[in-house]
């Protein structure tokens, strides 16, 4: 294990969400531009464990390409990932991704907290983890490992939000270092670069 | 919380006590599965958590049970099953004995979905599963034959999705909340502990199922499975693994022709 170990040399940016996201998400994709330095992770709530239909939409509306995730797949810079649903995702010090198939937690399989929390660990301060609109707690504490590692930590206003519960829970253990408005999130994955 | 220089040392001294390898697990799930069961038995030192693994042997093997992940369900993926039955077992039917291997089986329902898929093609009488896992808890529980009653419902669910069209209640029997399955089915089976990552391969086989197992290893020790594998097969034997899960990073992927876009790949050198 010990031998993989070379820090990614590239930055992730994670966006979780749950109900009311993935409006969000498709109303960006379109005008996204090109984000060279950065792989791009979308770790979504899901309604059934066999559902392909999110890569698929995303795939044909993302400005940026969609690479298909299996396990052990690599990530690299400038290319979008969707976590599949029915599994966990984590990360590997070596920019693999691992998928894992143990319990739901807060009744979700991917749980935006493992993903959140995983990448933290591997990618510390060239994180950026923004979470959006939900009707569960899920985030709020991957969230906070972001920032204990030193990341950037992004929340959609809940005032703004389909779904206050999930950003409003992150902001009831953690201040963001940007609370956006919807319409100020495109605006700001576009200049991350 | 446990680190991963917690965890390097704890491999290795499990490895010196126990002879059980974990050093090509996955590190991002390894890690989280030890943390998990170091904060639920409620330690807050390492070395405590490590001298009582080292002197308690009932210990370790009650924290090999937890840190494997072993949830399983009946006819998971429908879709995959609905191809087995469709594509797979028509072929397998001209064989006259059929074996199949099922790799880290946990409580063996994927078991259980085989045979009556088996049983409904007609081909039970002349076929043998083997199922192994690491875990002897979870061996235990498969030879039982009996899953909680409340979970049959999604599973009859999952299995009418797979195409099943008879009655799946027909296979059990209901009895204080579990569903037991019938005898016919578990003549079949043959239950025995196998380790992955040290054991060899032990029979031919027509087909070999490893389903959500490899996605708990790195690149390297899946390469040496899937050679295990590769050697355990008959020619034009079929490989199955889970939904997302692959042997395109592998030497032996030009051995193996896949089926369309199925996780399932048939043996052709
Ligand atoms: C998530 S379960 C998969 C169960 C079933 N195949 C399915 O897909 O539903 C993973 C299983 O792999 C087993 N396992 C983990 N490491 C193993 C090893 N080295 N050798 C054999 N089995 C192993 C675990 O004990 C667990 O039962």
């Amino acid at each position: 294990m010990e031998k993989n170990k070379v820090t990614p040399a590239f930055k992730a940016l994670l966006i979780g969400g749950s109900a009311g996201s993935l409006e969000v998400m498709l109303s960006i994709l379109p005008a996204l531009k090109p984000l060279p330095d950065y792989a791009v992770v979308i770790v979504l709530h899901r309604k059934n464990s066999e559902d392909n239909t999110l890569e698929e939409l995303f795939t044909v509306r993302s400005a940026i390409p969609v690479n298909e995730v299996d396990d052990k797949t690599q990530l690299m810079p400038g290319y979008m990932y969707i976590a599949p649903a029915g599994y966990h995702l984590l990360f590997e010090a070596n920019g693999e991704l691992s998928l894992d198939a143990s319990e739901k937690i807060h009744y979700s399989r991917p749980s935006i907290d493992v993903a959140f929390e995983s990448a933290a660990e591997v990618f510390g301060n060239r994180l950026t983890a923004v979470l959006l609109s939900g009707a569960n707690a899920d985030g709020a504490q991957g969230l906070v490992a972001v920032k204990e590692k030193g990341g950037t930590v992004v929340v959609q206003d809940p005032l703004t939000a389909d779904m206050p519960m999930m950003p409003q829970s992150a902001l009831n253990v953690i201040t963001p270092d940007f609370l956006l408005k919807t319409r100020e999130i495109l605006p700001f994955v576009n200049n991350l670069n | 919380m446990v680190d991963d220089r917690h965890i390097e040392i704890l491999i290795n001294e499990v490895y010196d006590y126990y002879g059980y390898d974990f050093s090509g697990y996955s590190m991002a799930s390894f890690k989280r599965r030890v943390d998990r069961i170091y904060n639920l038995d409620g330690y807050t030192d390492f070395s405590h958590f490590l001298s009582r693994l080292r002197t308690e042997p009932h210990y370790f093997k009650h924290v090999v049970e937890e840190i494997t992940v072993n949830v399983t369900e009946m006819f998971r993926d429908p879709q995959f099953y609905s191809v087995l039955r469709k594509e797979v077992l028509p072929t397998l039917a001209t064989k006259p004995f059929i074996r199949i291997w099922h790799a880290g089986c946990s409580t063996g329902e994927e078991v259980f979905s085989m045979a009556i898929m088996l049983k409904e093609a007609n081909l039970l009488h002349k076929s043998l599963m083997y199922a192994t896992d690491i875990n002897p808890l979870v061996l235990e529980s498969a030879k039982k034959a009996m899953f909680p009653l409340r979970m049959m419902k999604q599973y009859s669910e999952n299995y009418r999705n797979s195409g099943g069209t008879q009655d799946f209640s027909q296979y059990y029997i209901a009895n204080y909340g579990y569903a037991k399955f019938d005898d016919e089915f578990t003549d079949k089976m043959v239950f025995s502990q196998h380790n992955l990552v040290s054991d060899r391969s032990f029979n031919e086989f027509d087909l070999i199922l490893c389903r959500n197992v490899l996605i708990y290893f790195d690149k390297n020790l899946q390469e040496r499975v899937l050679e295990l594998f590769d050697g355990s097969l008959s020619n034009l034997g079929y490989l199955v693994l889970g939904t997302k899960e692959t042997i395109k990073f592998s030497s032996v992927q030009h051995k193996f022709q896949q089926l369309g876009r199925e996780k399932i790949w048939r043996k052709i050198k």
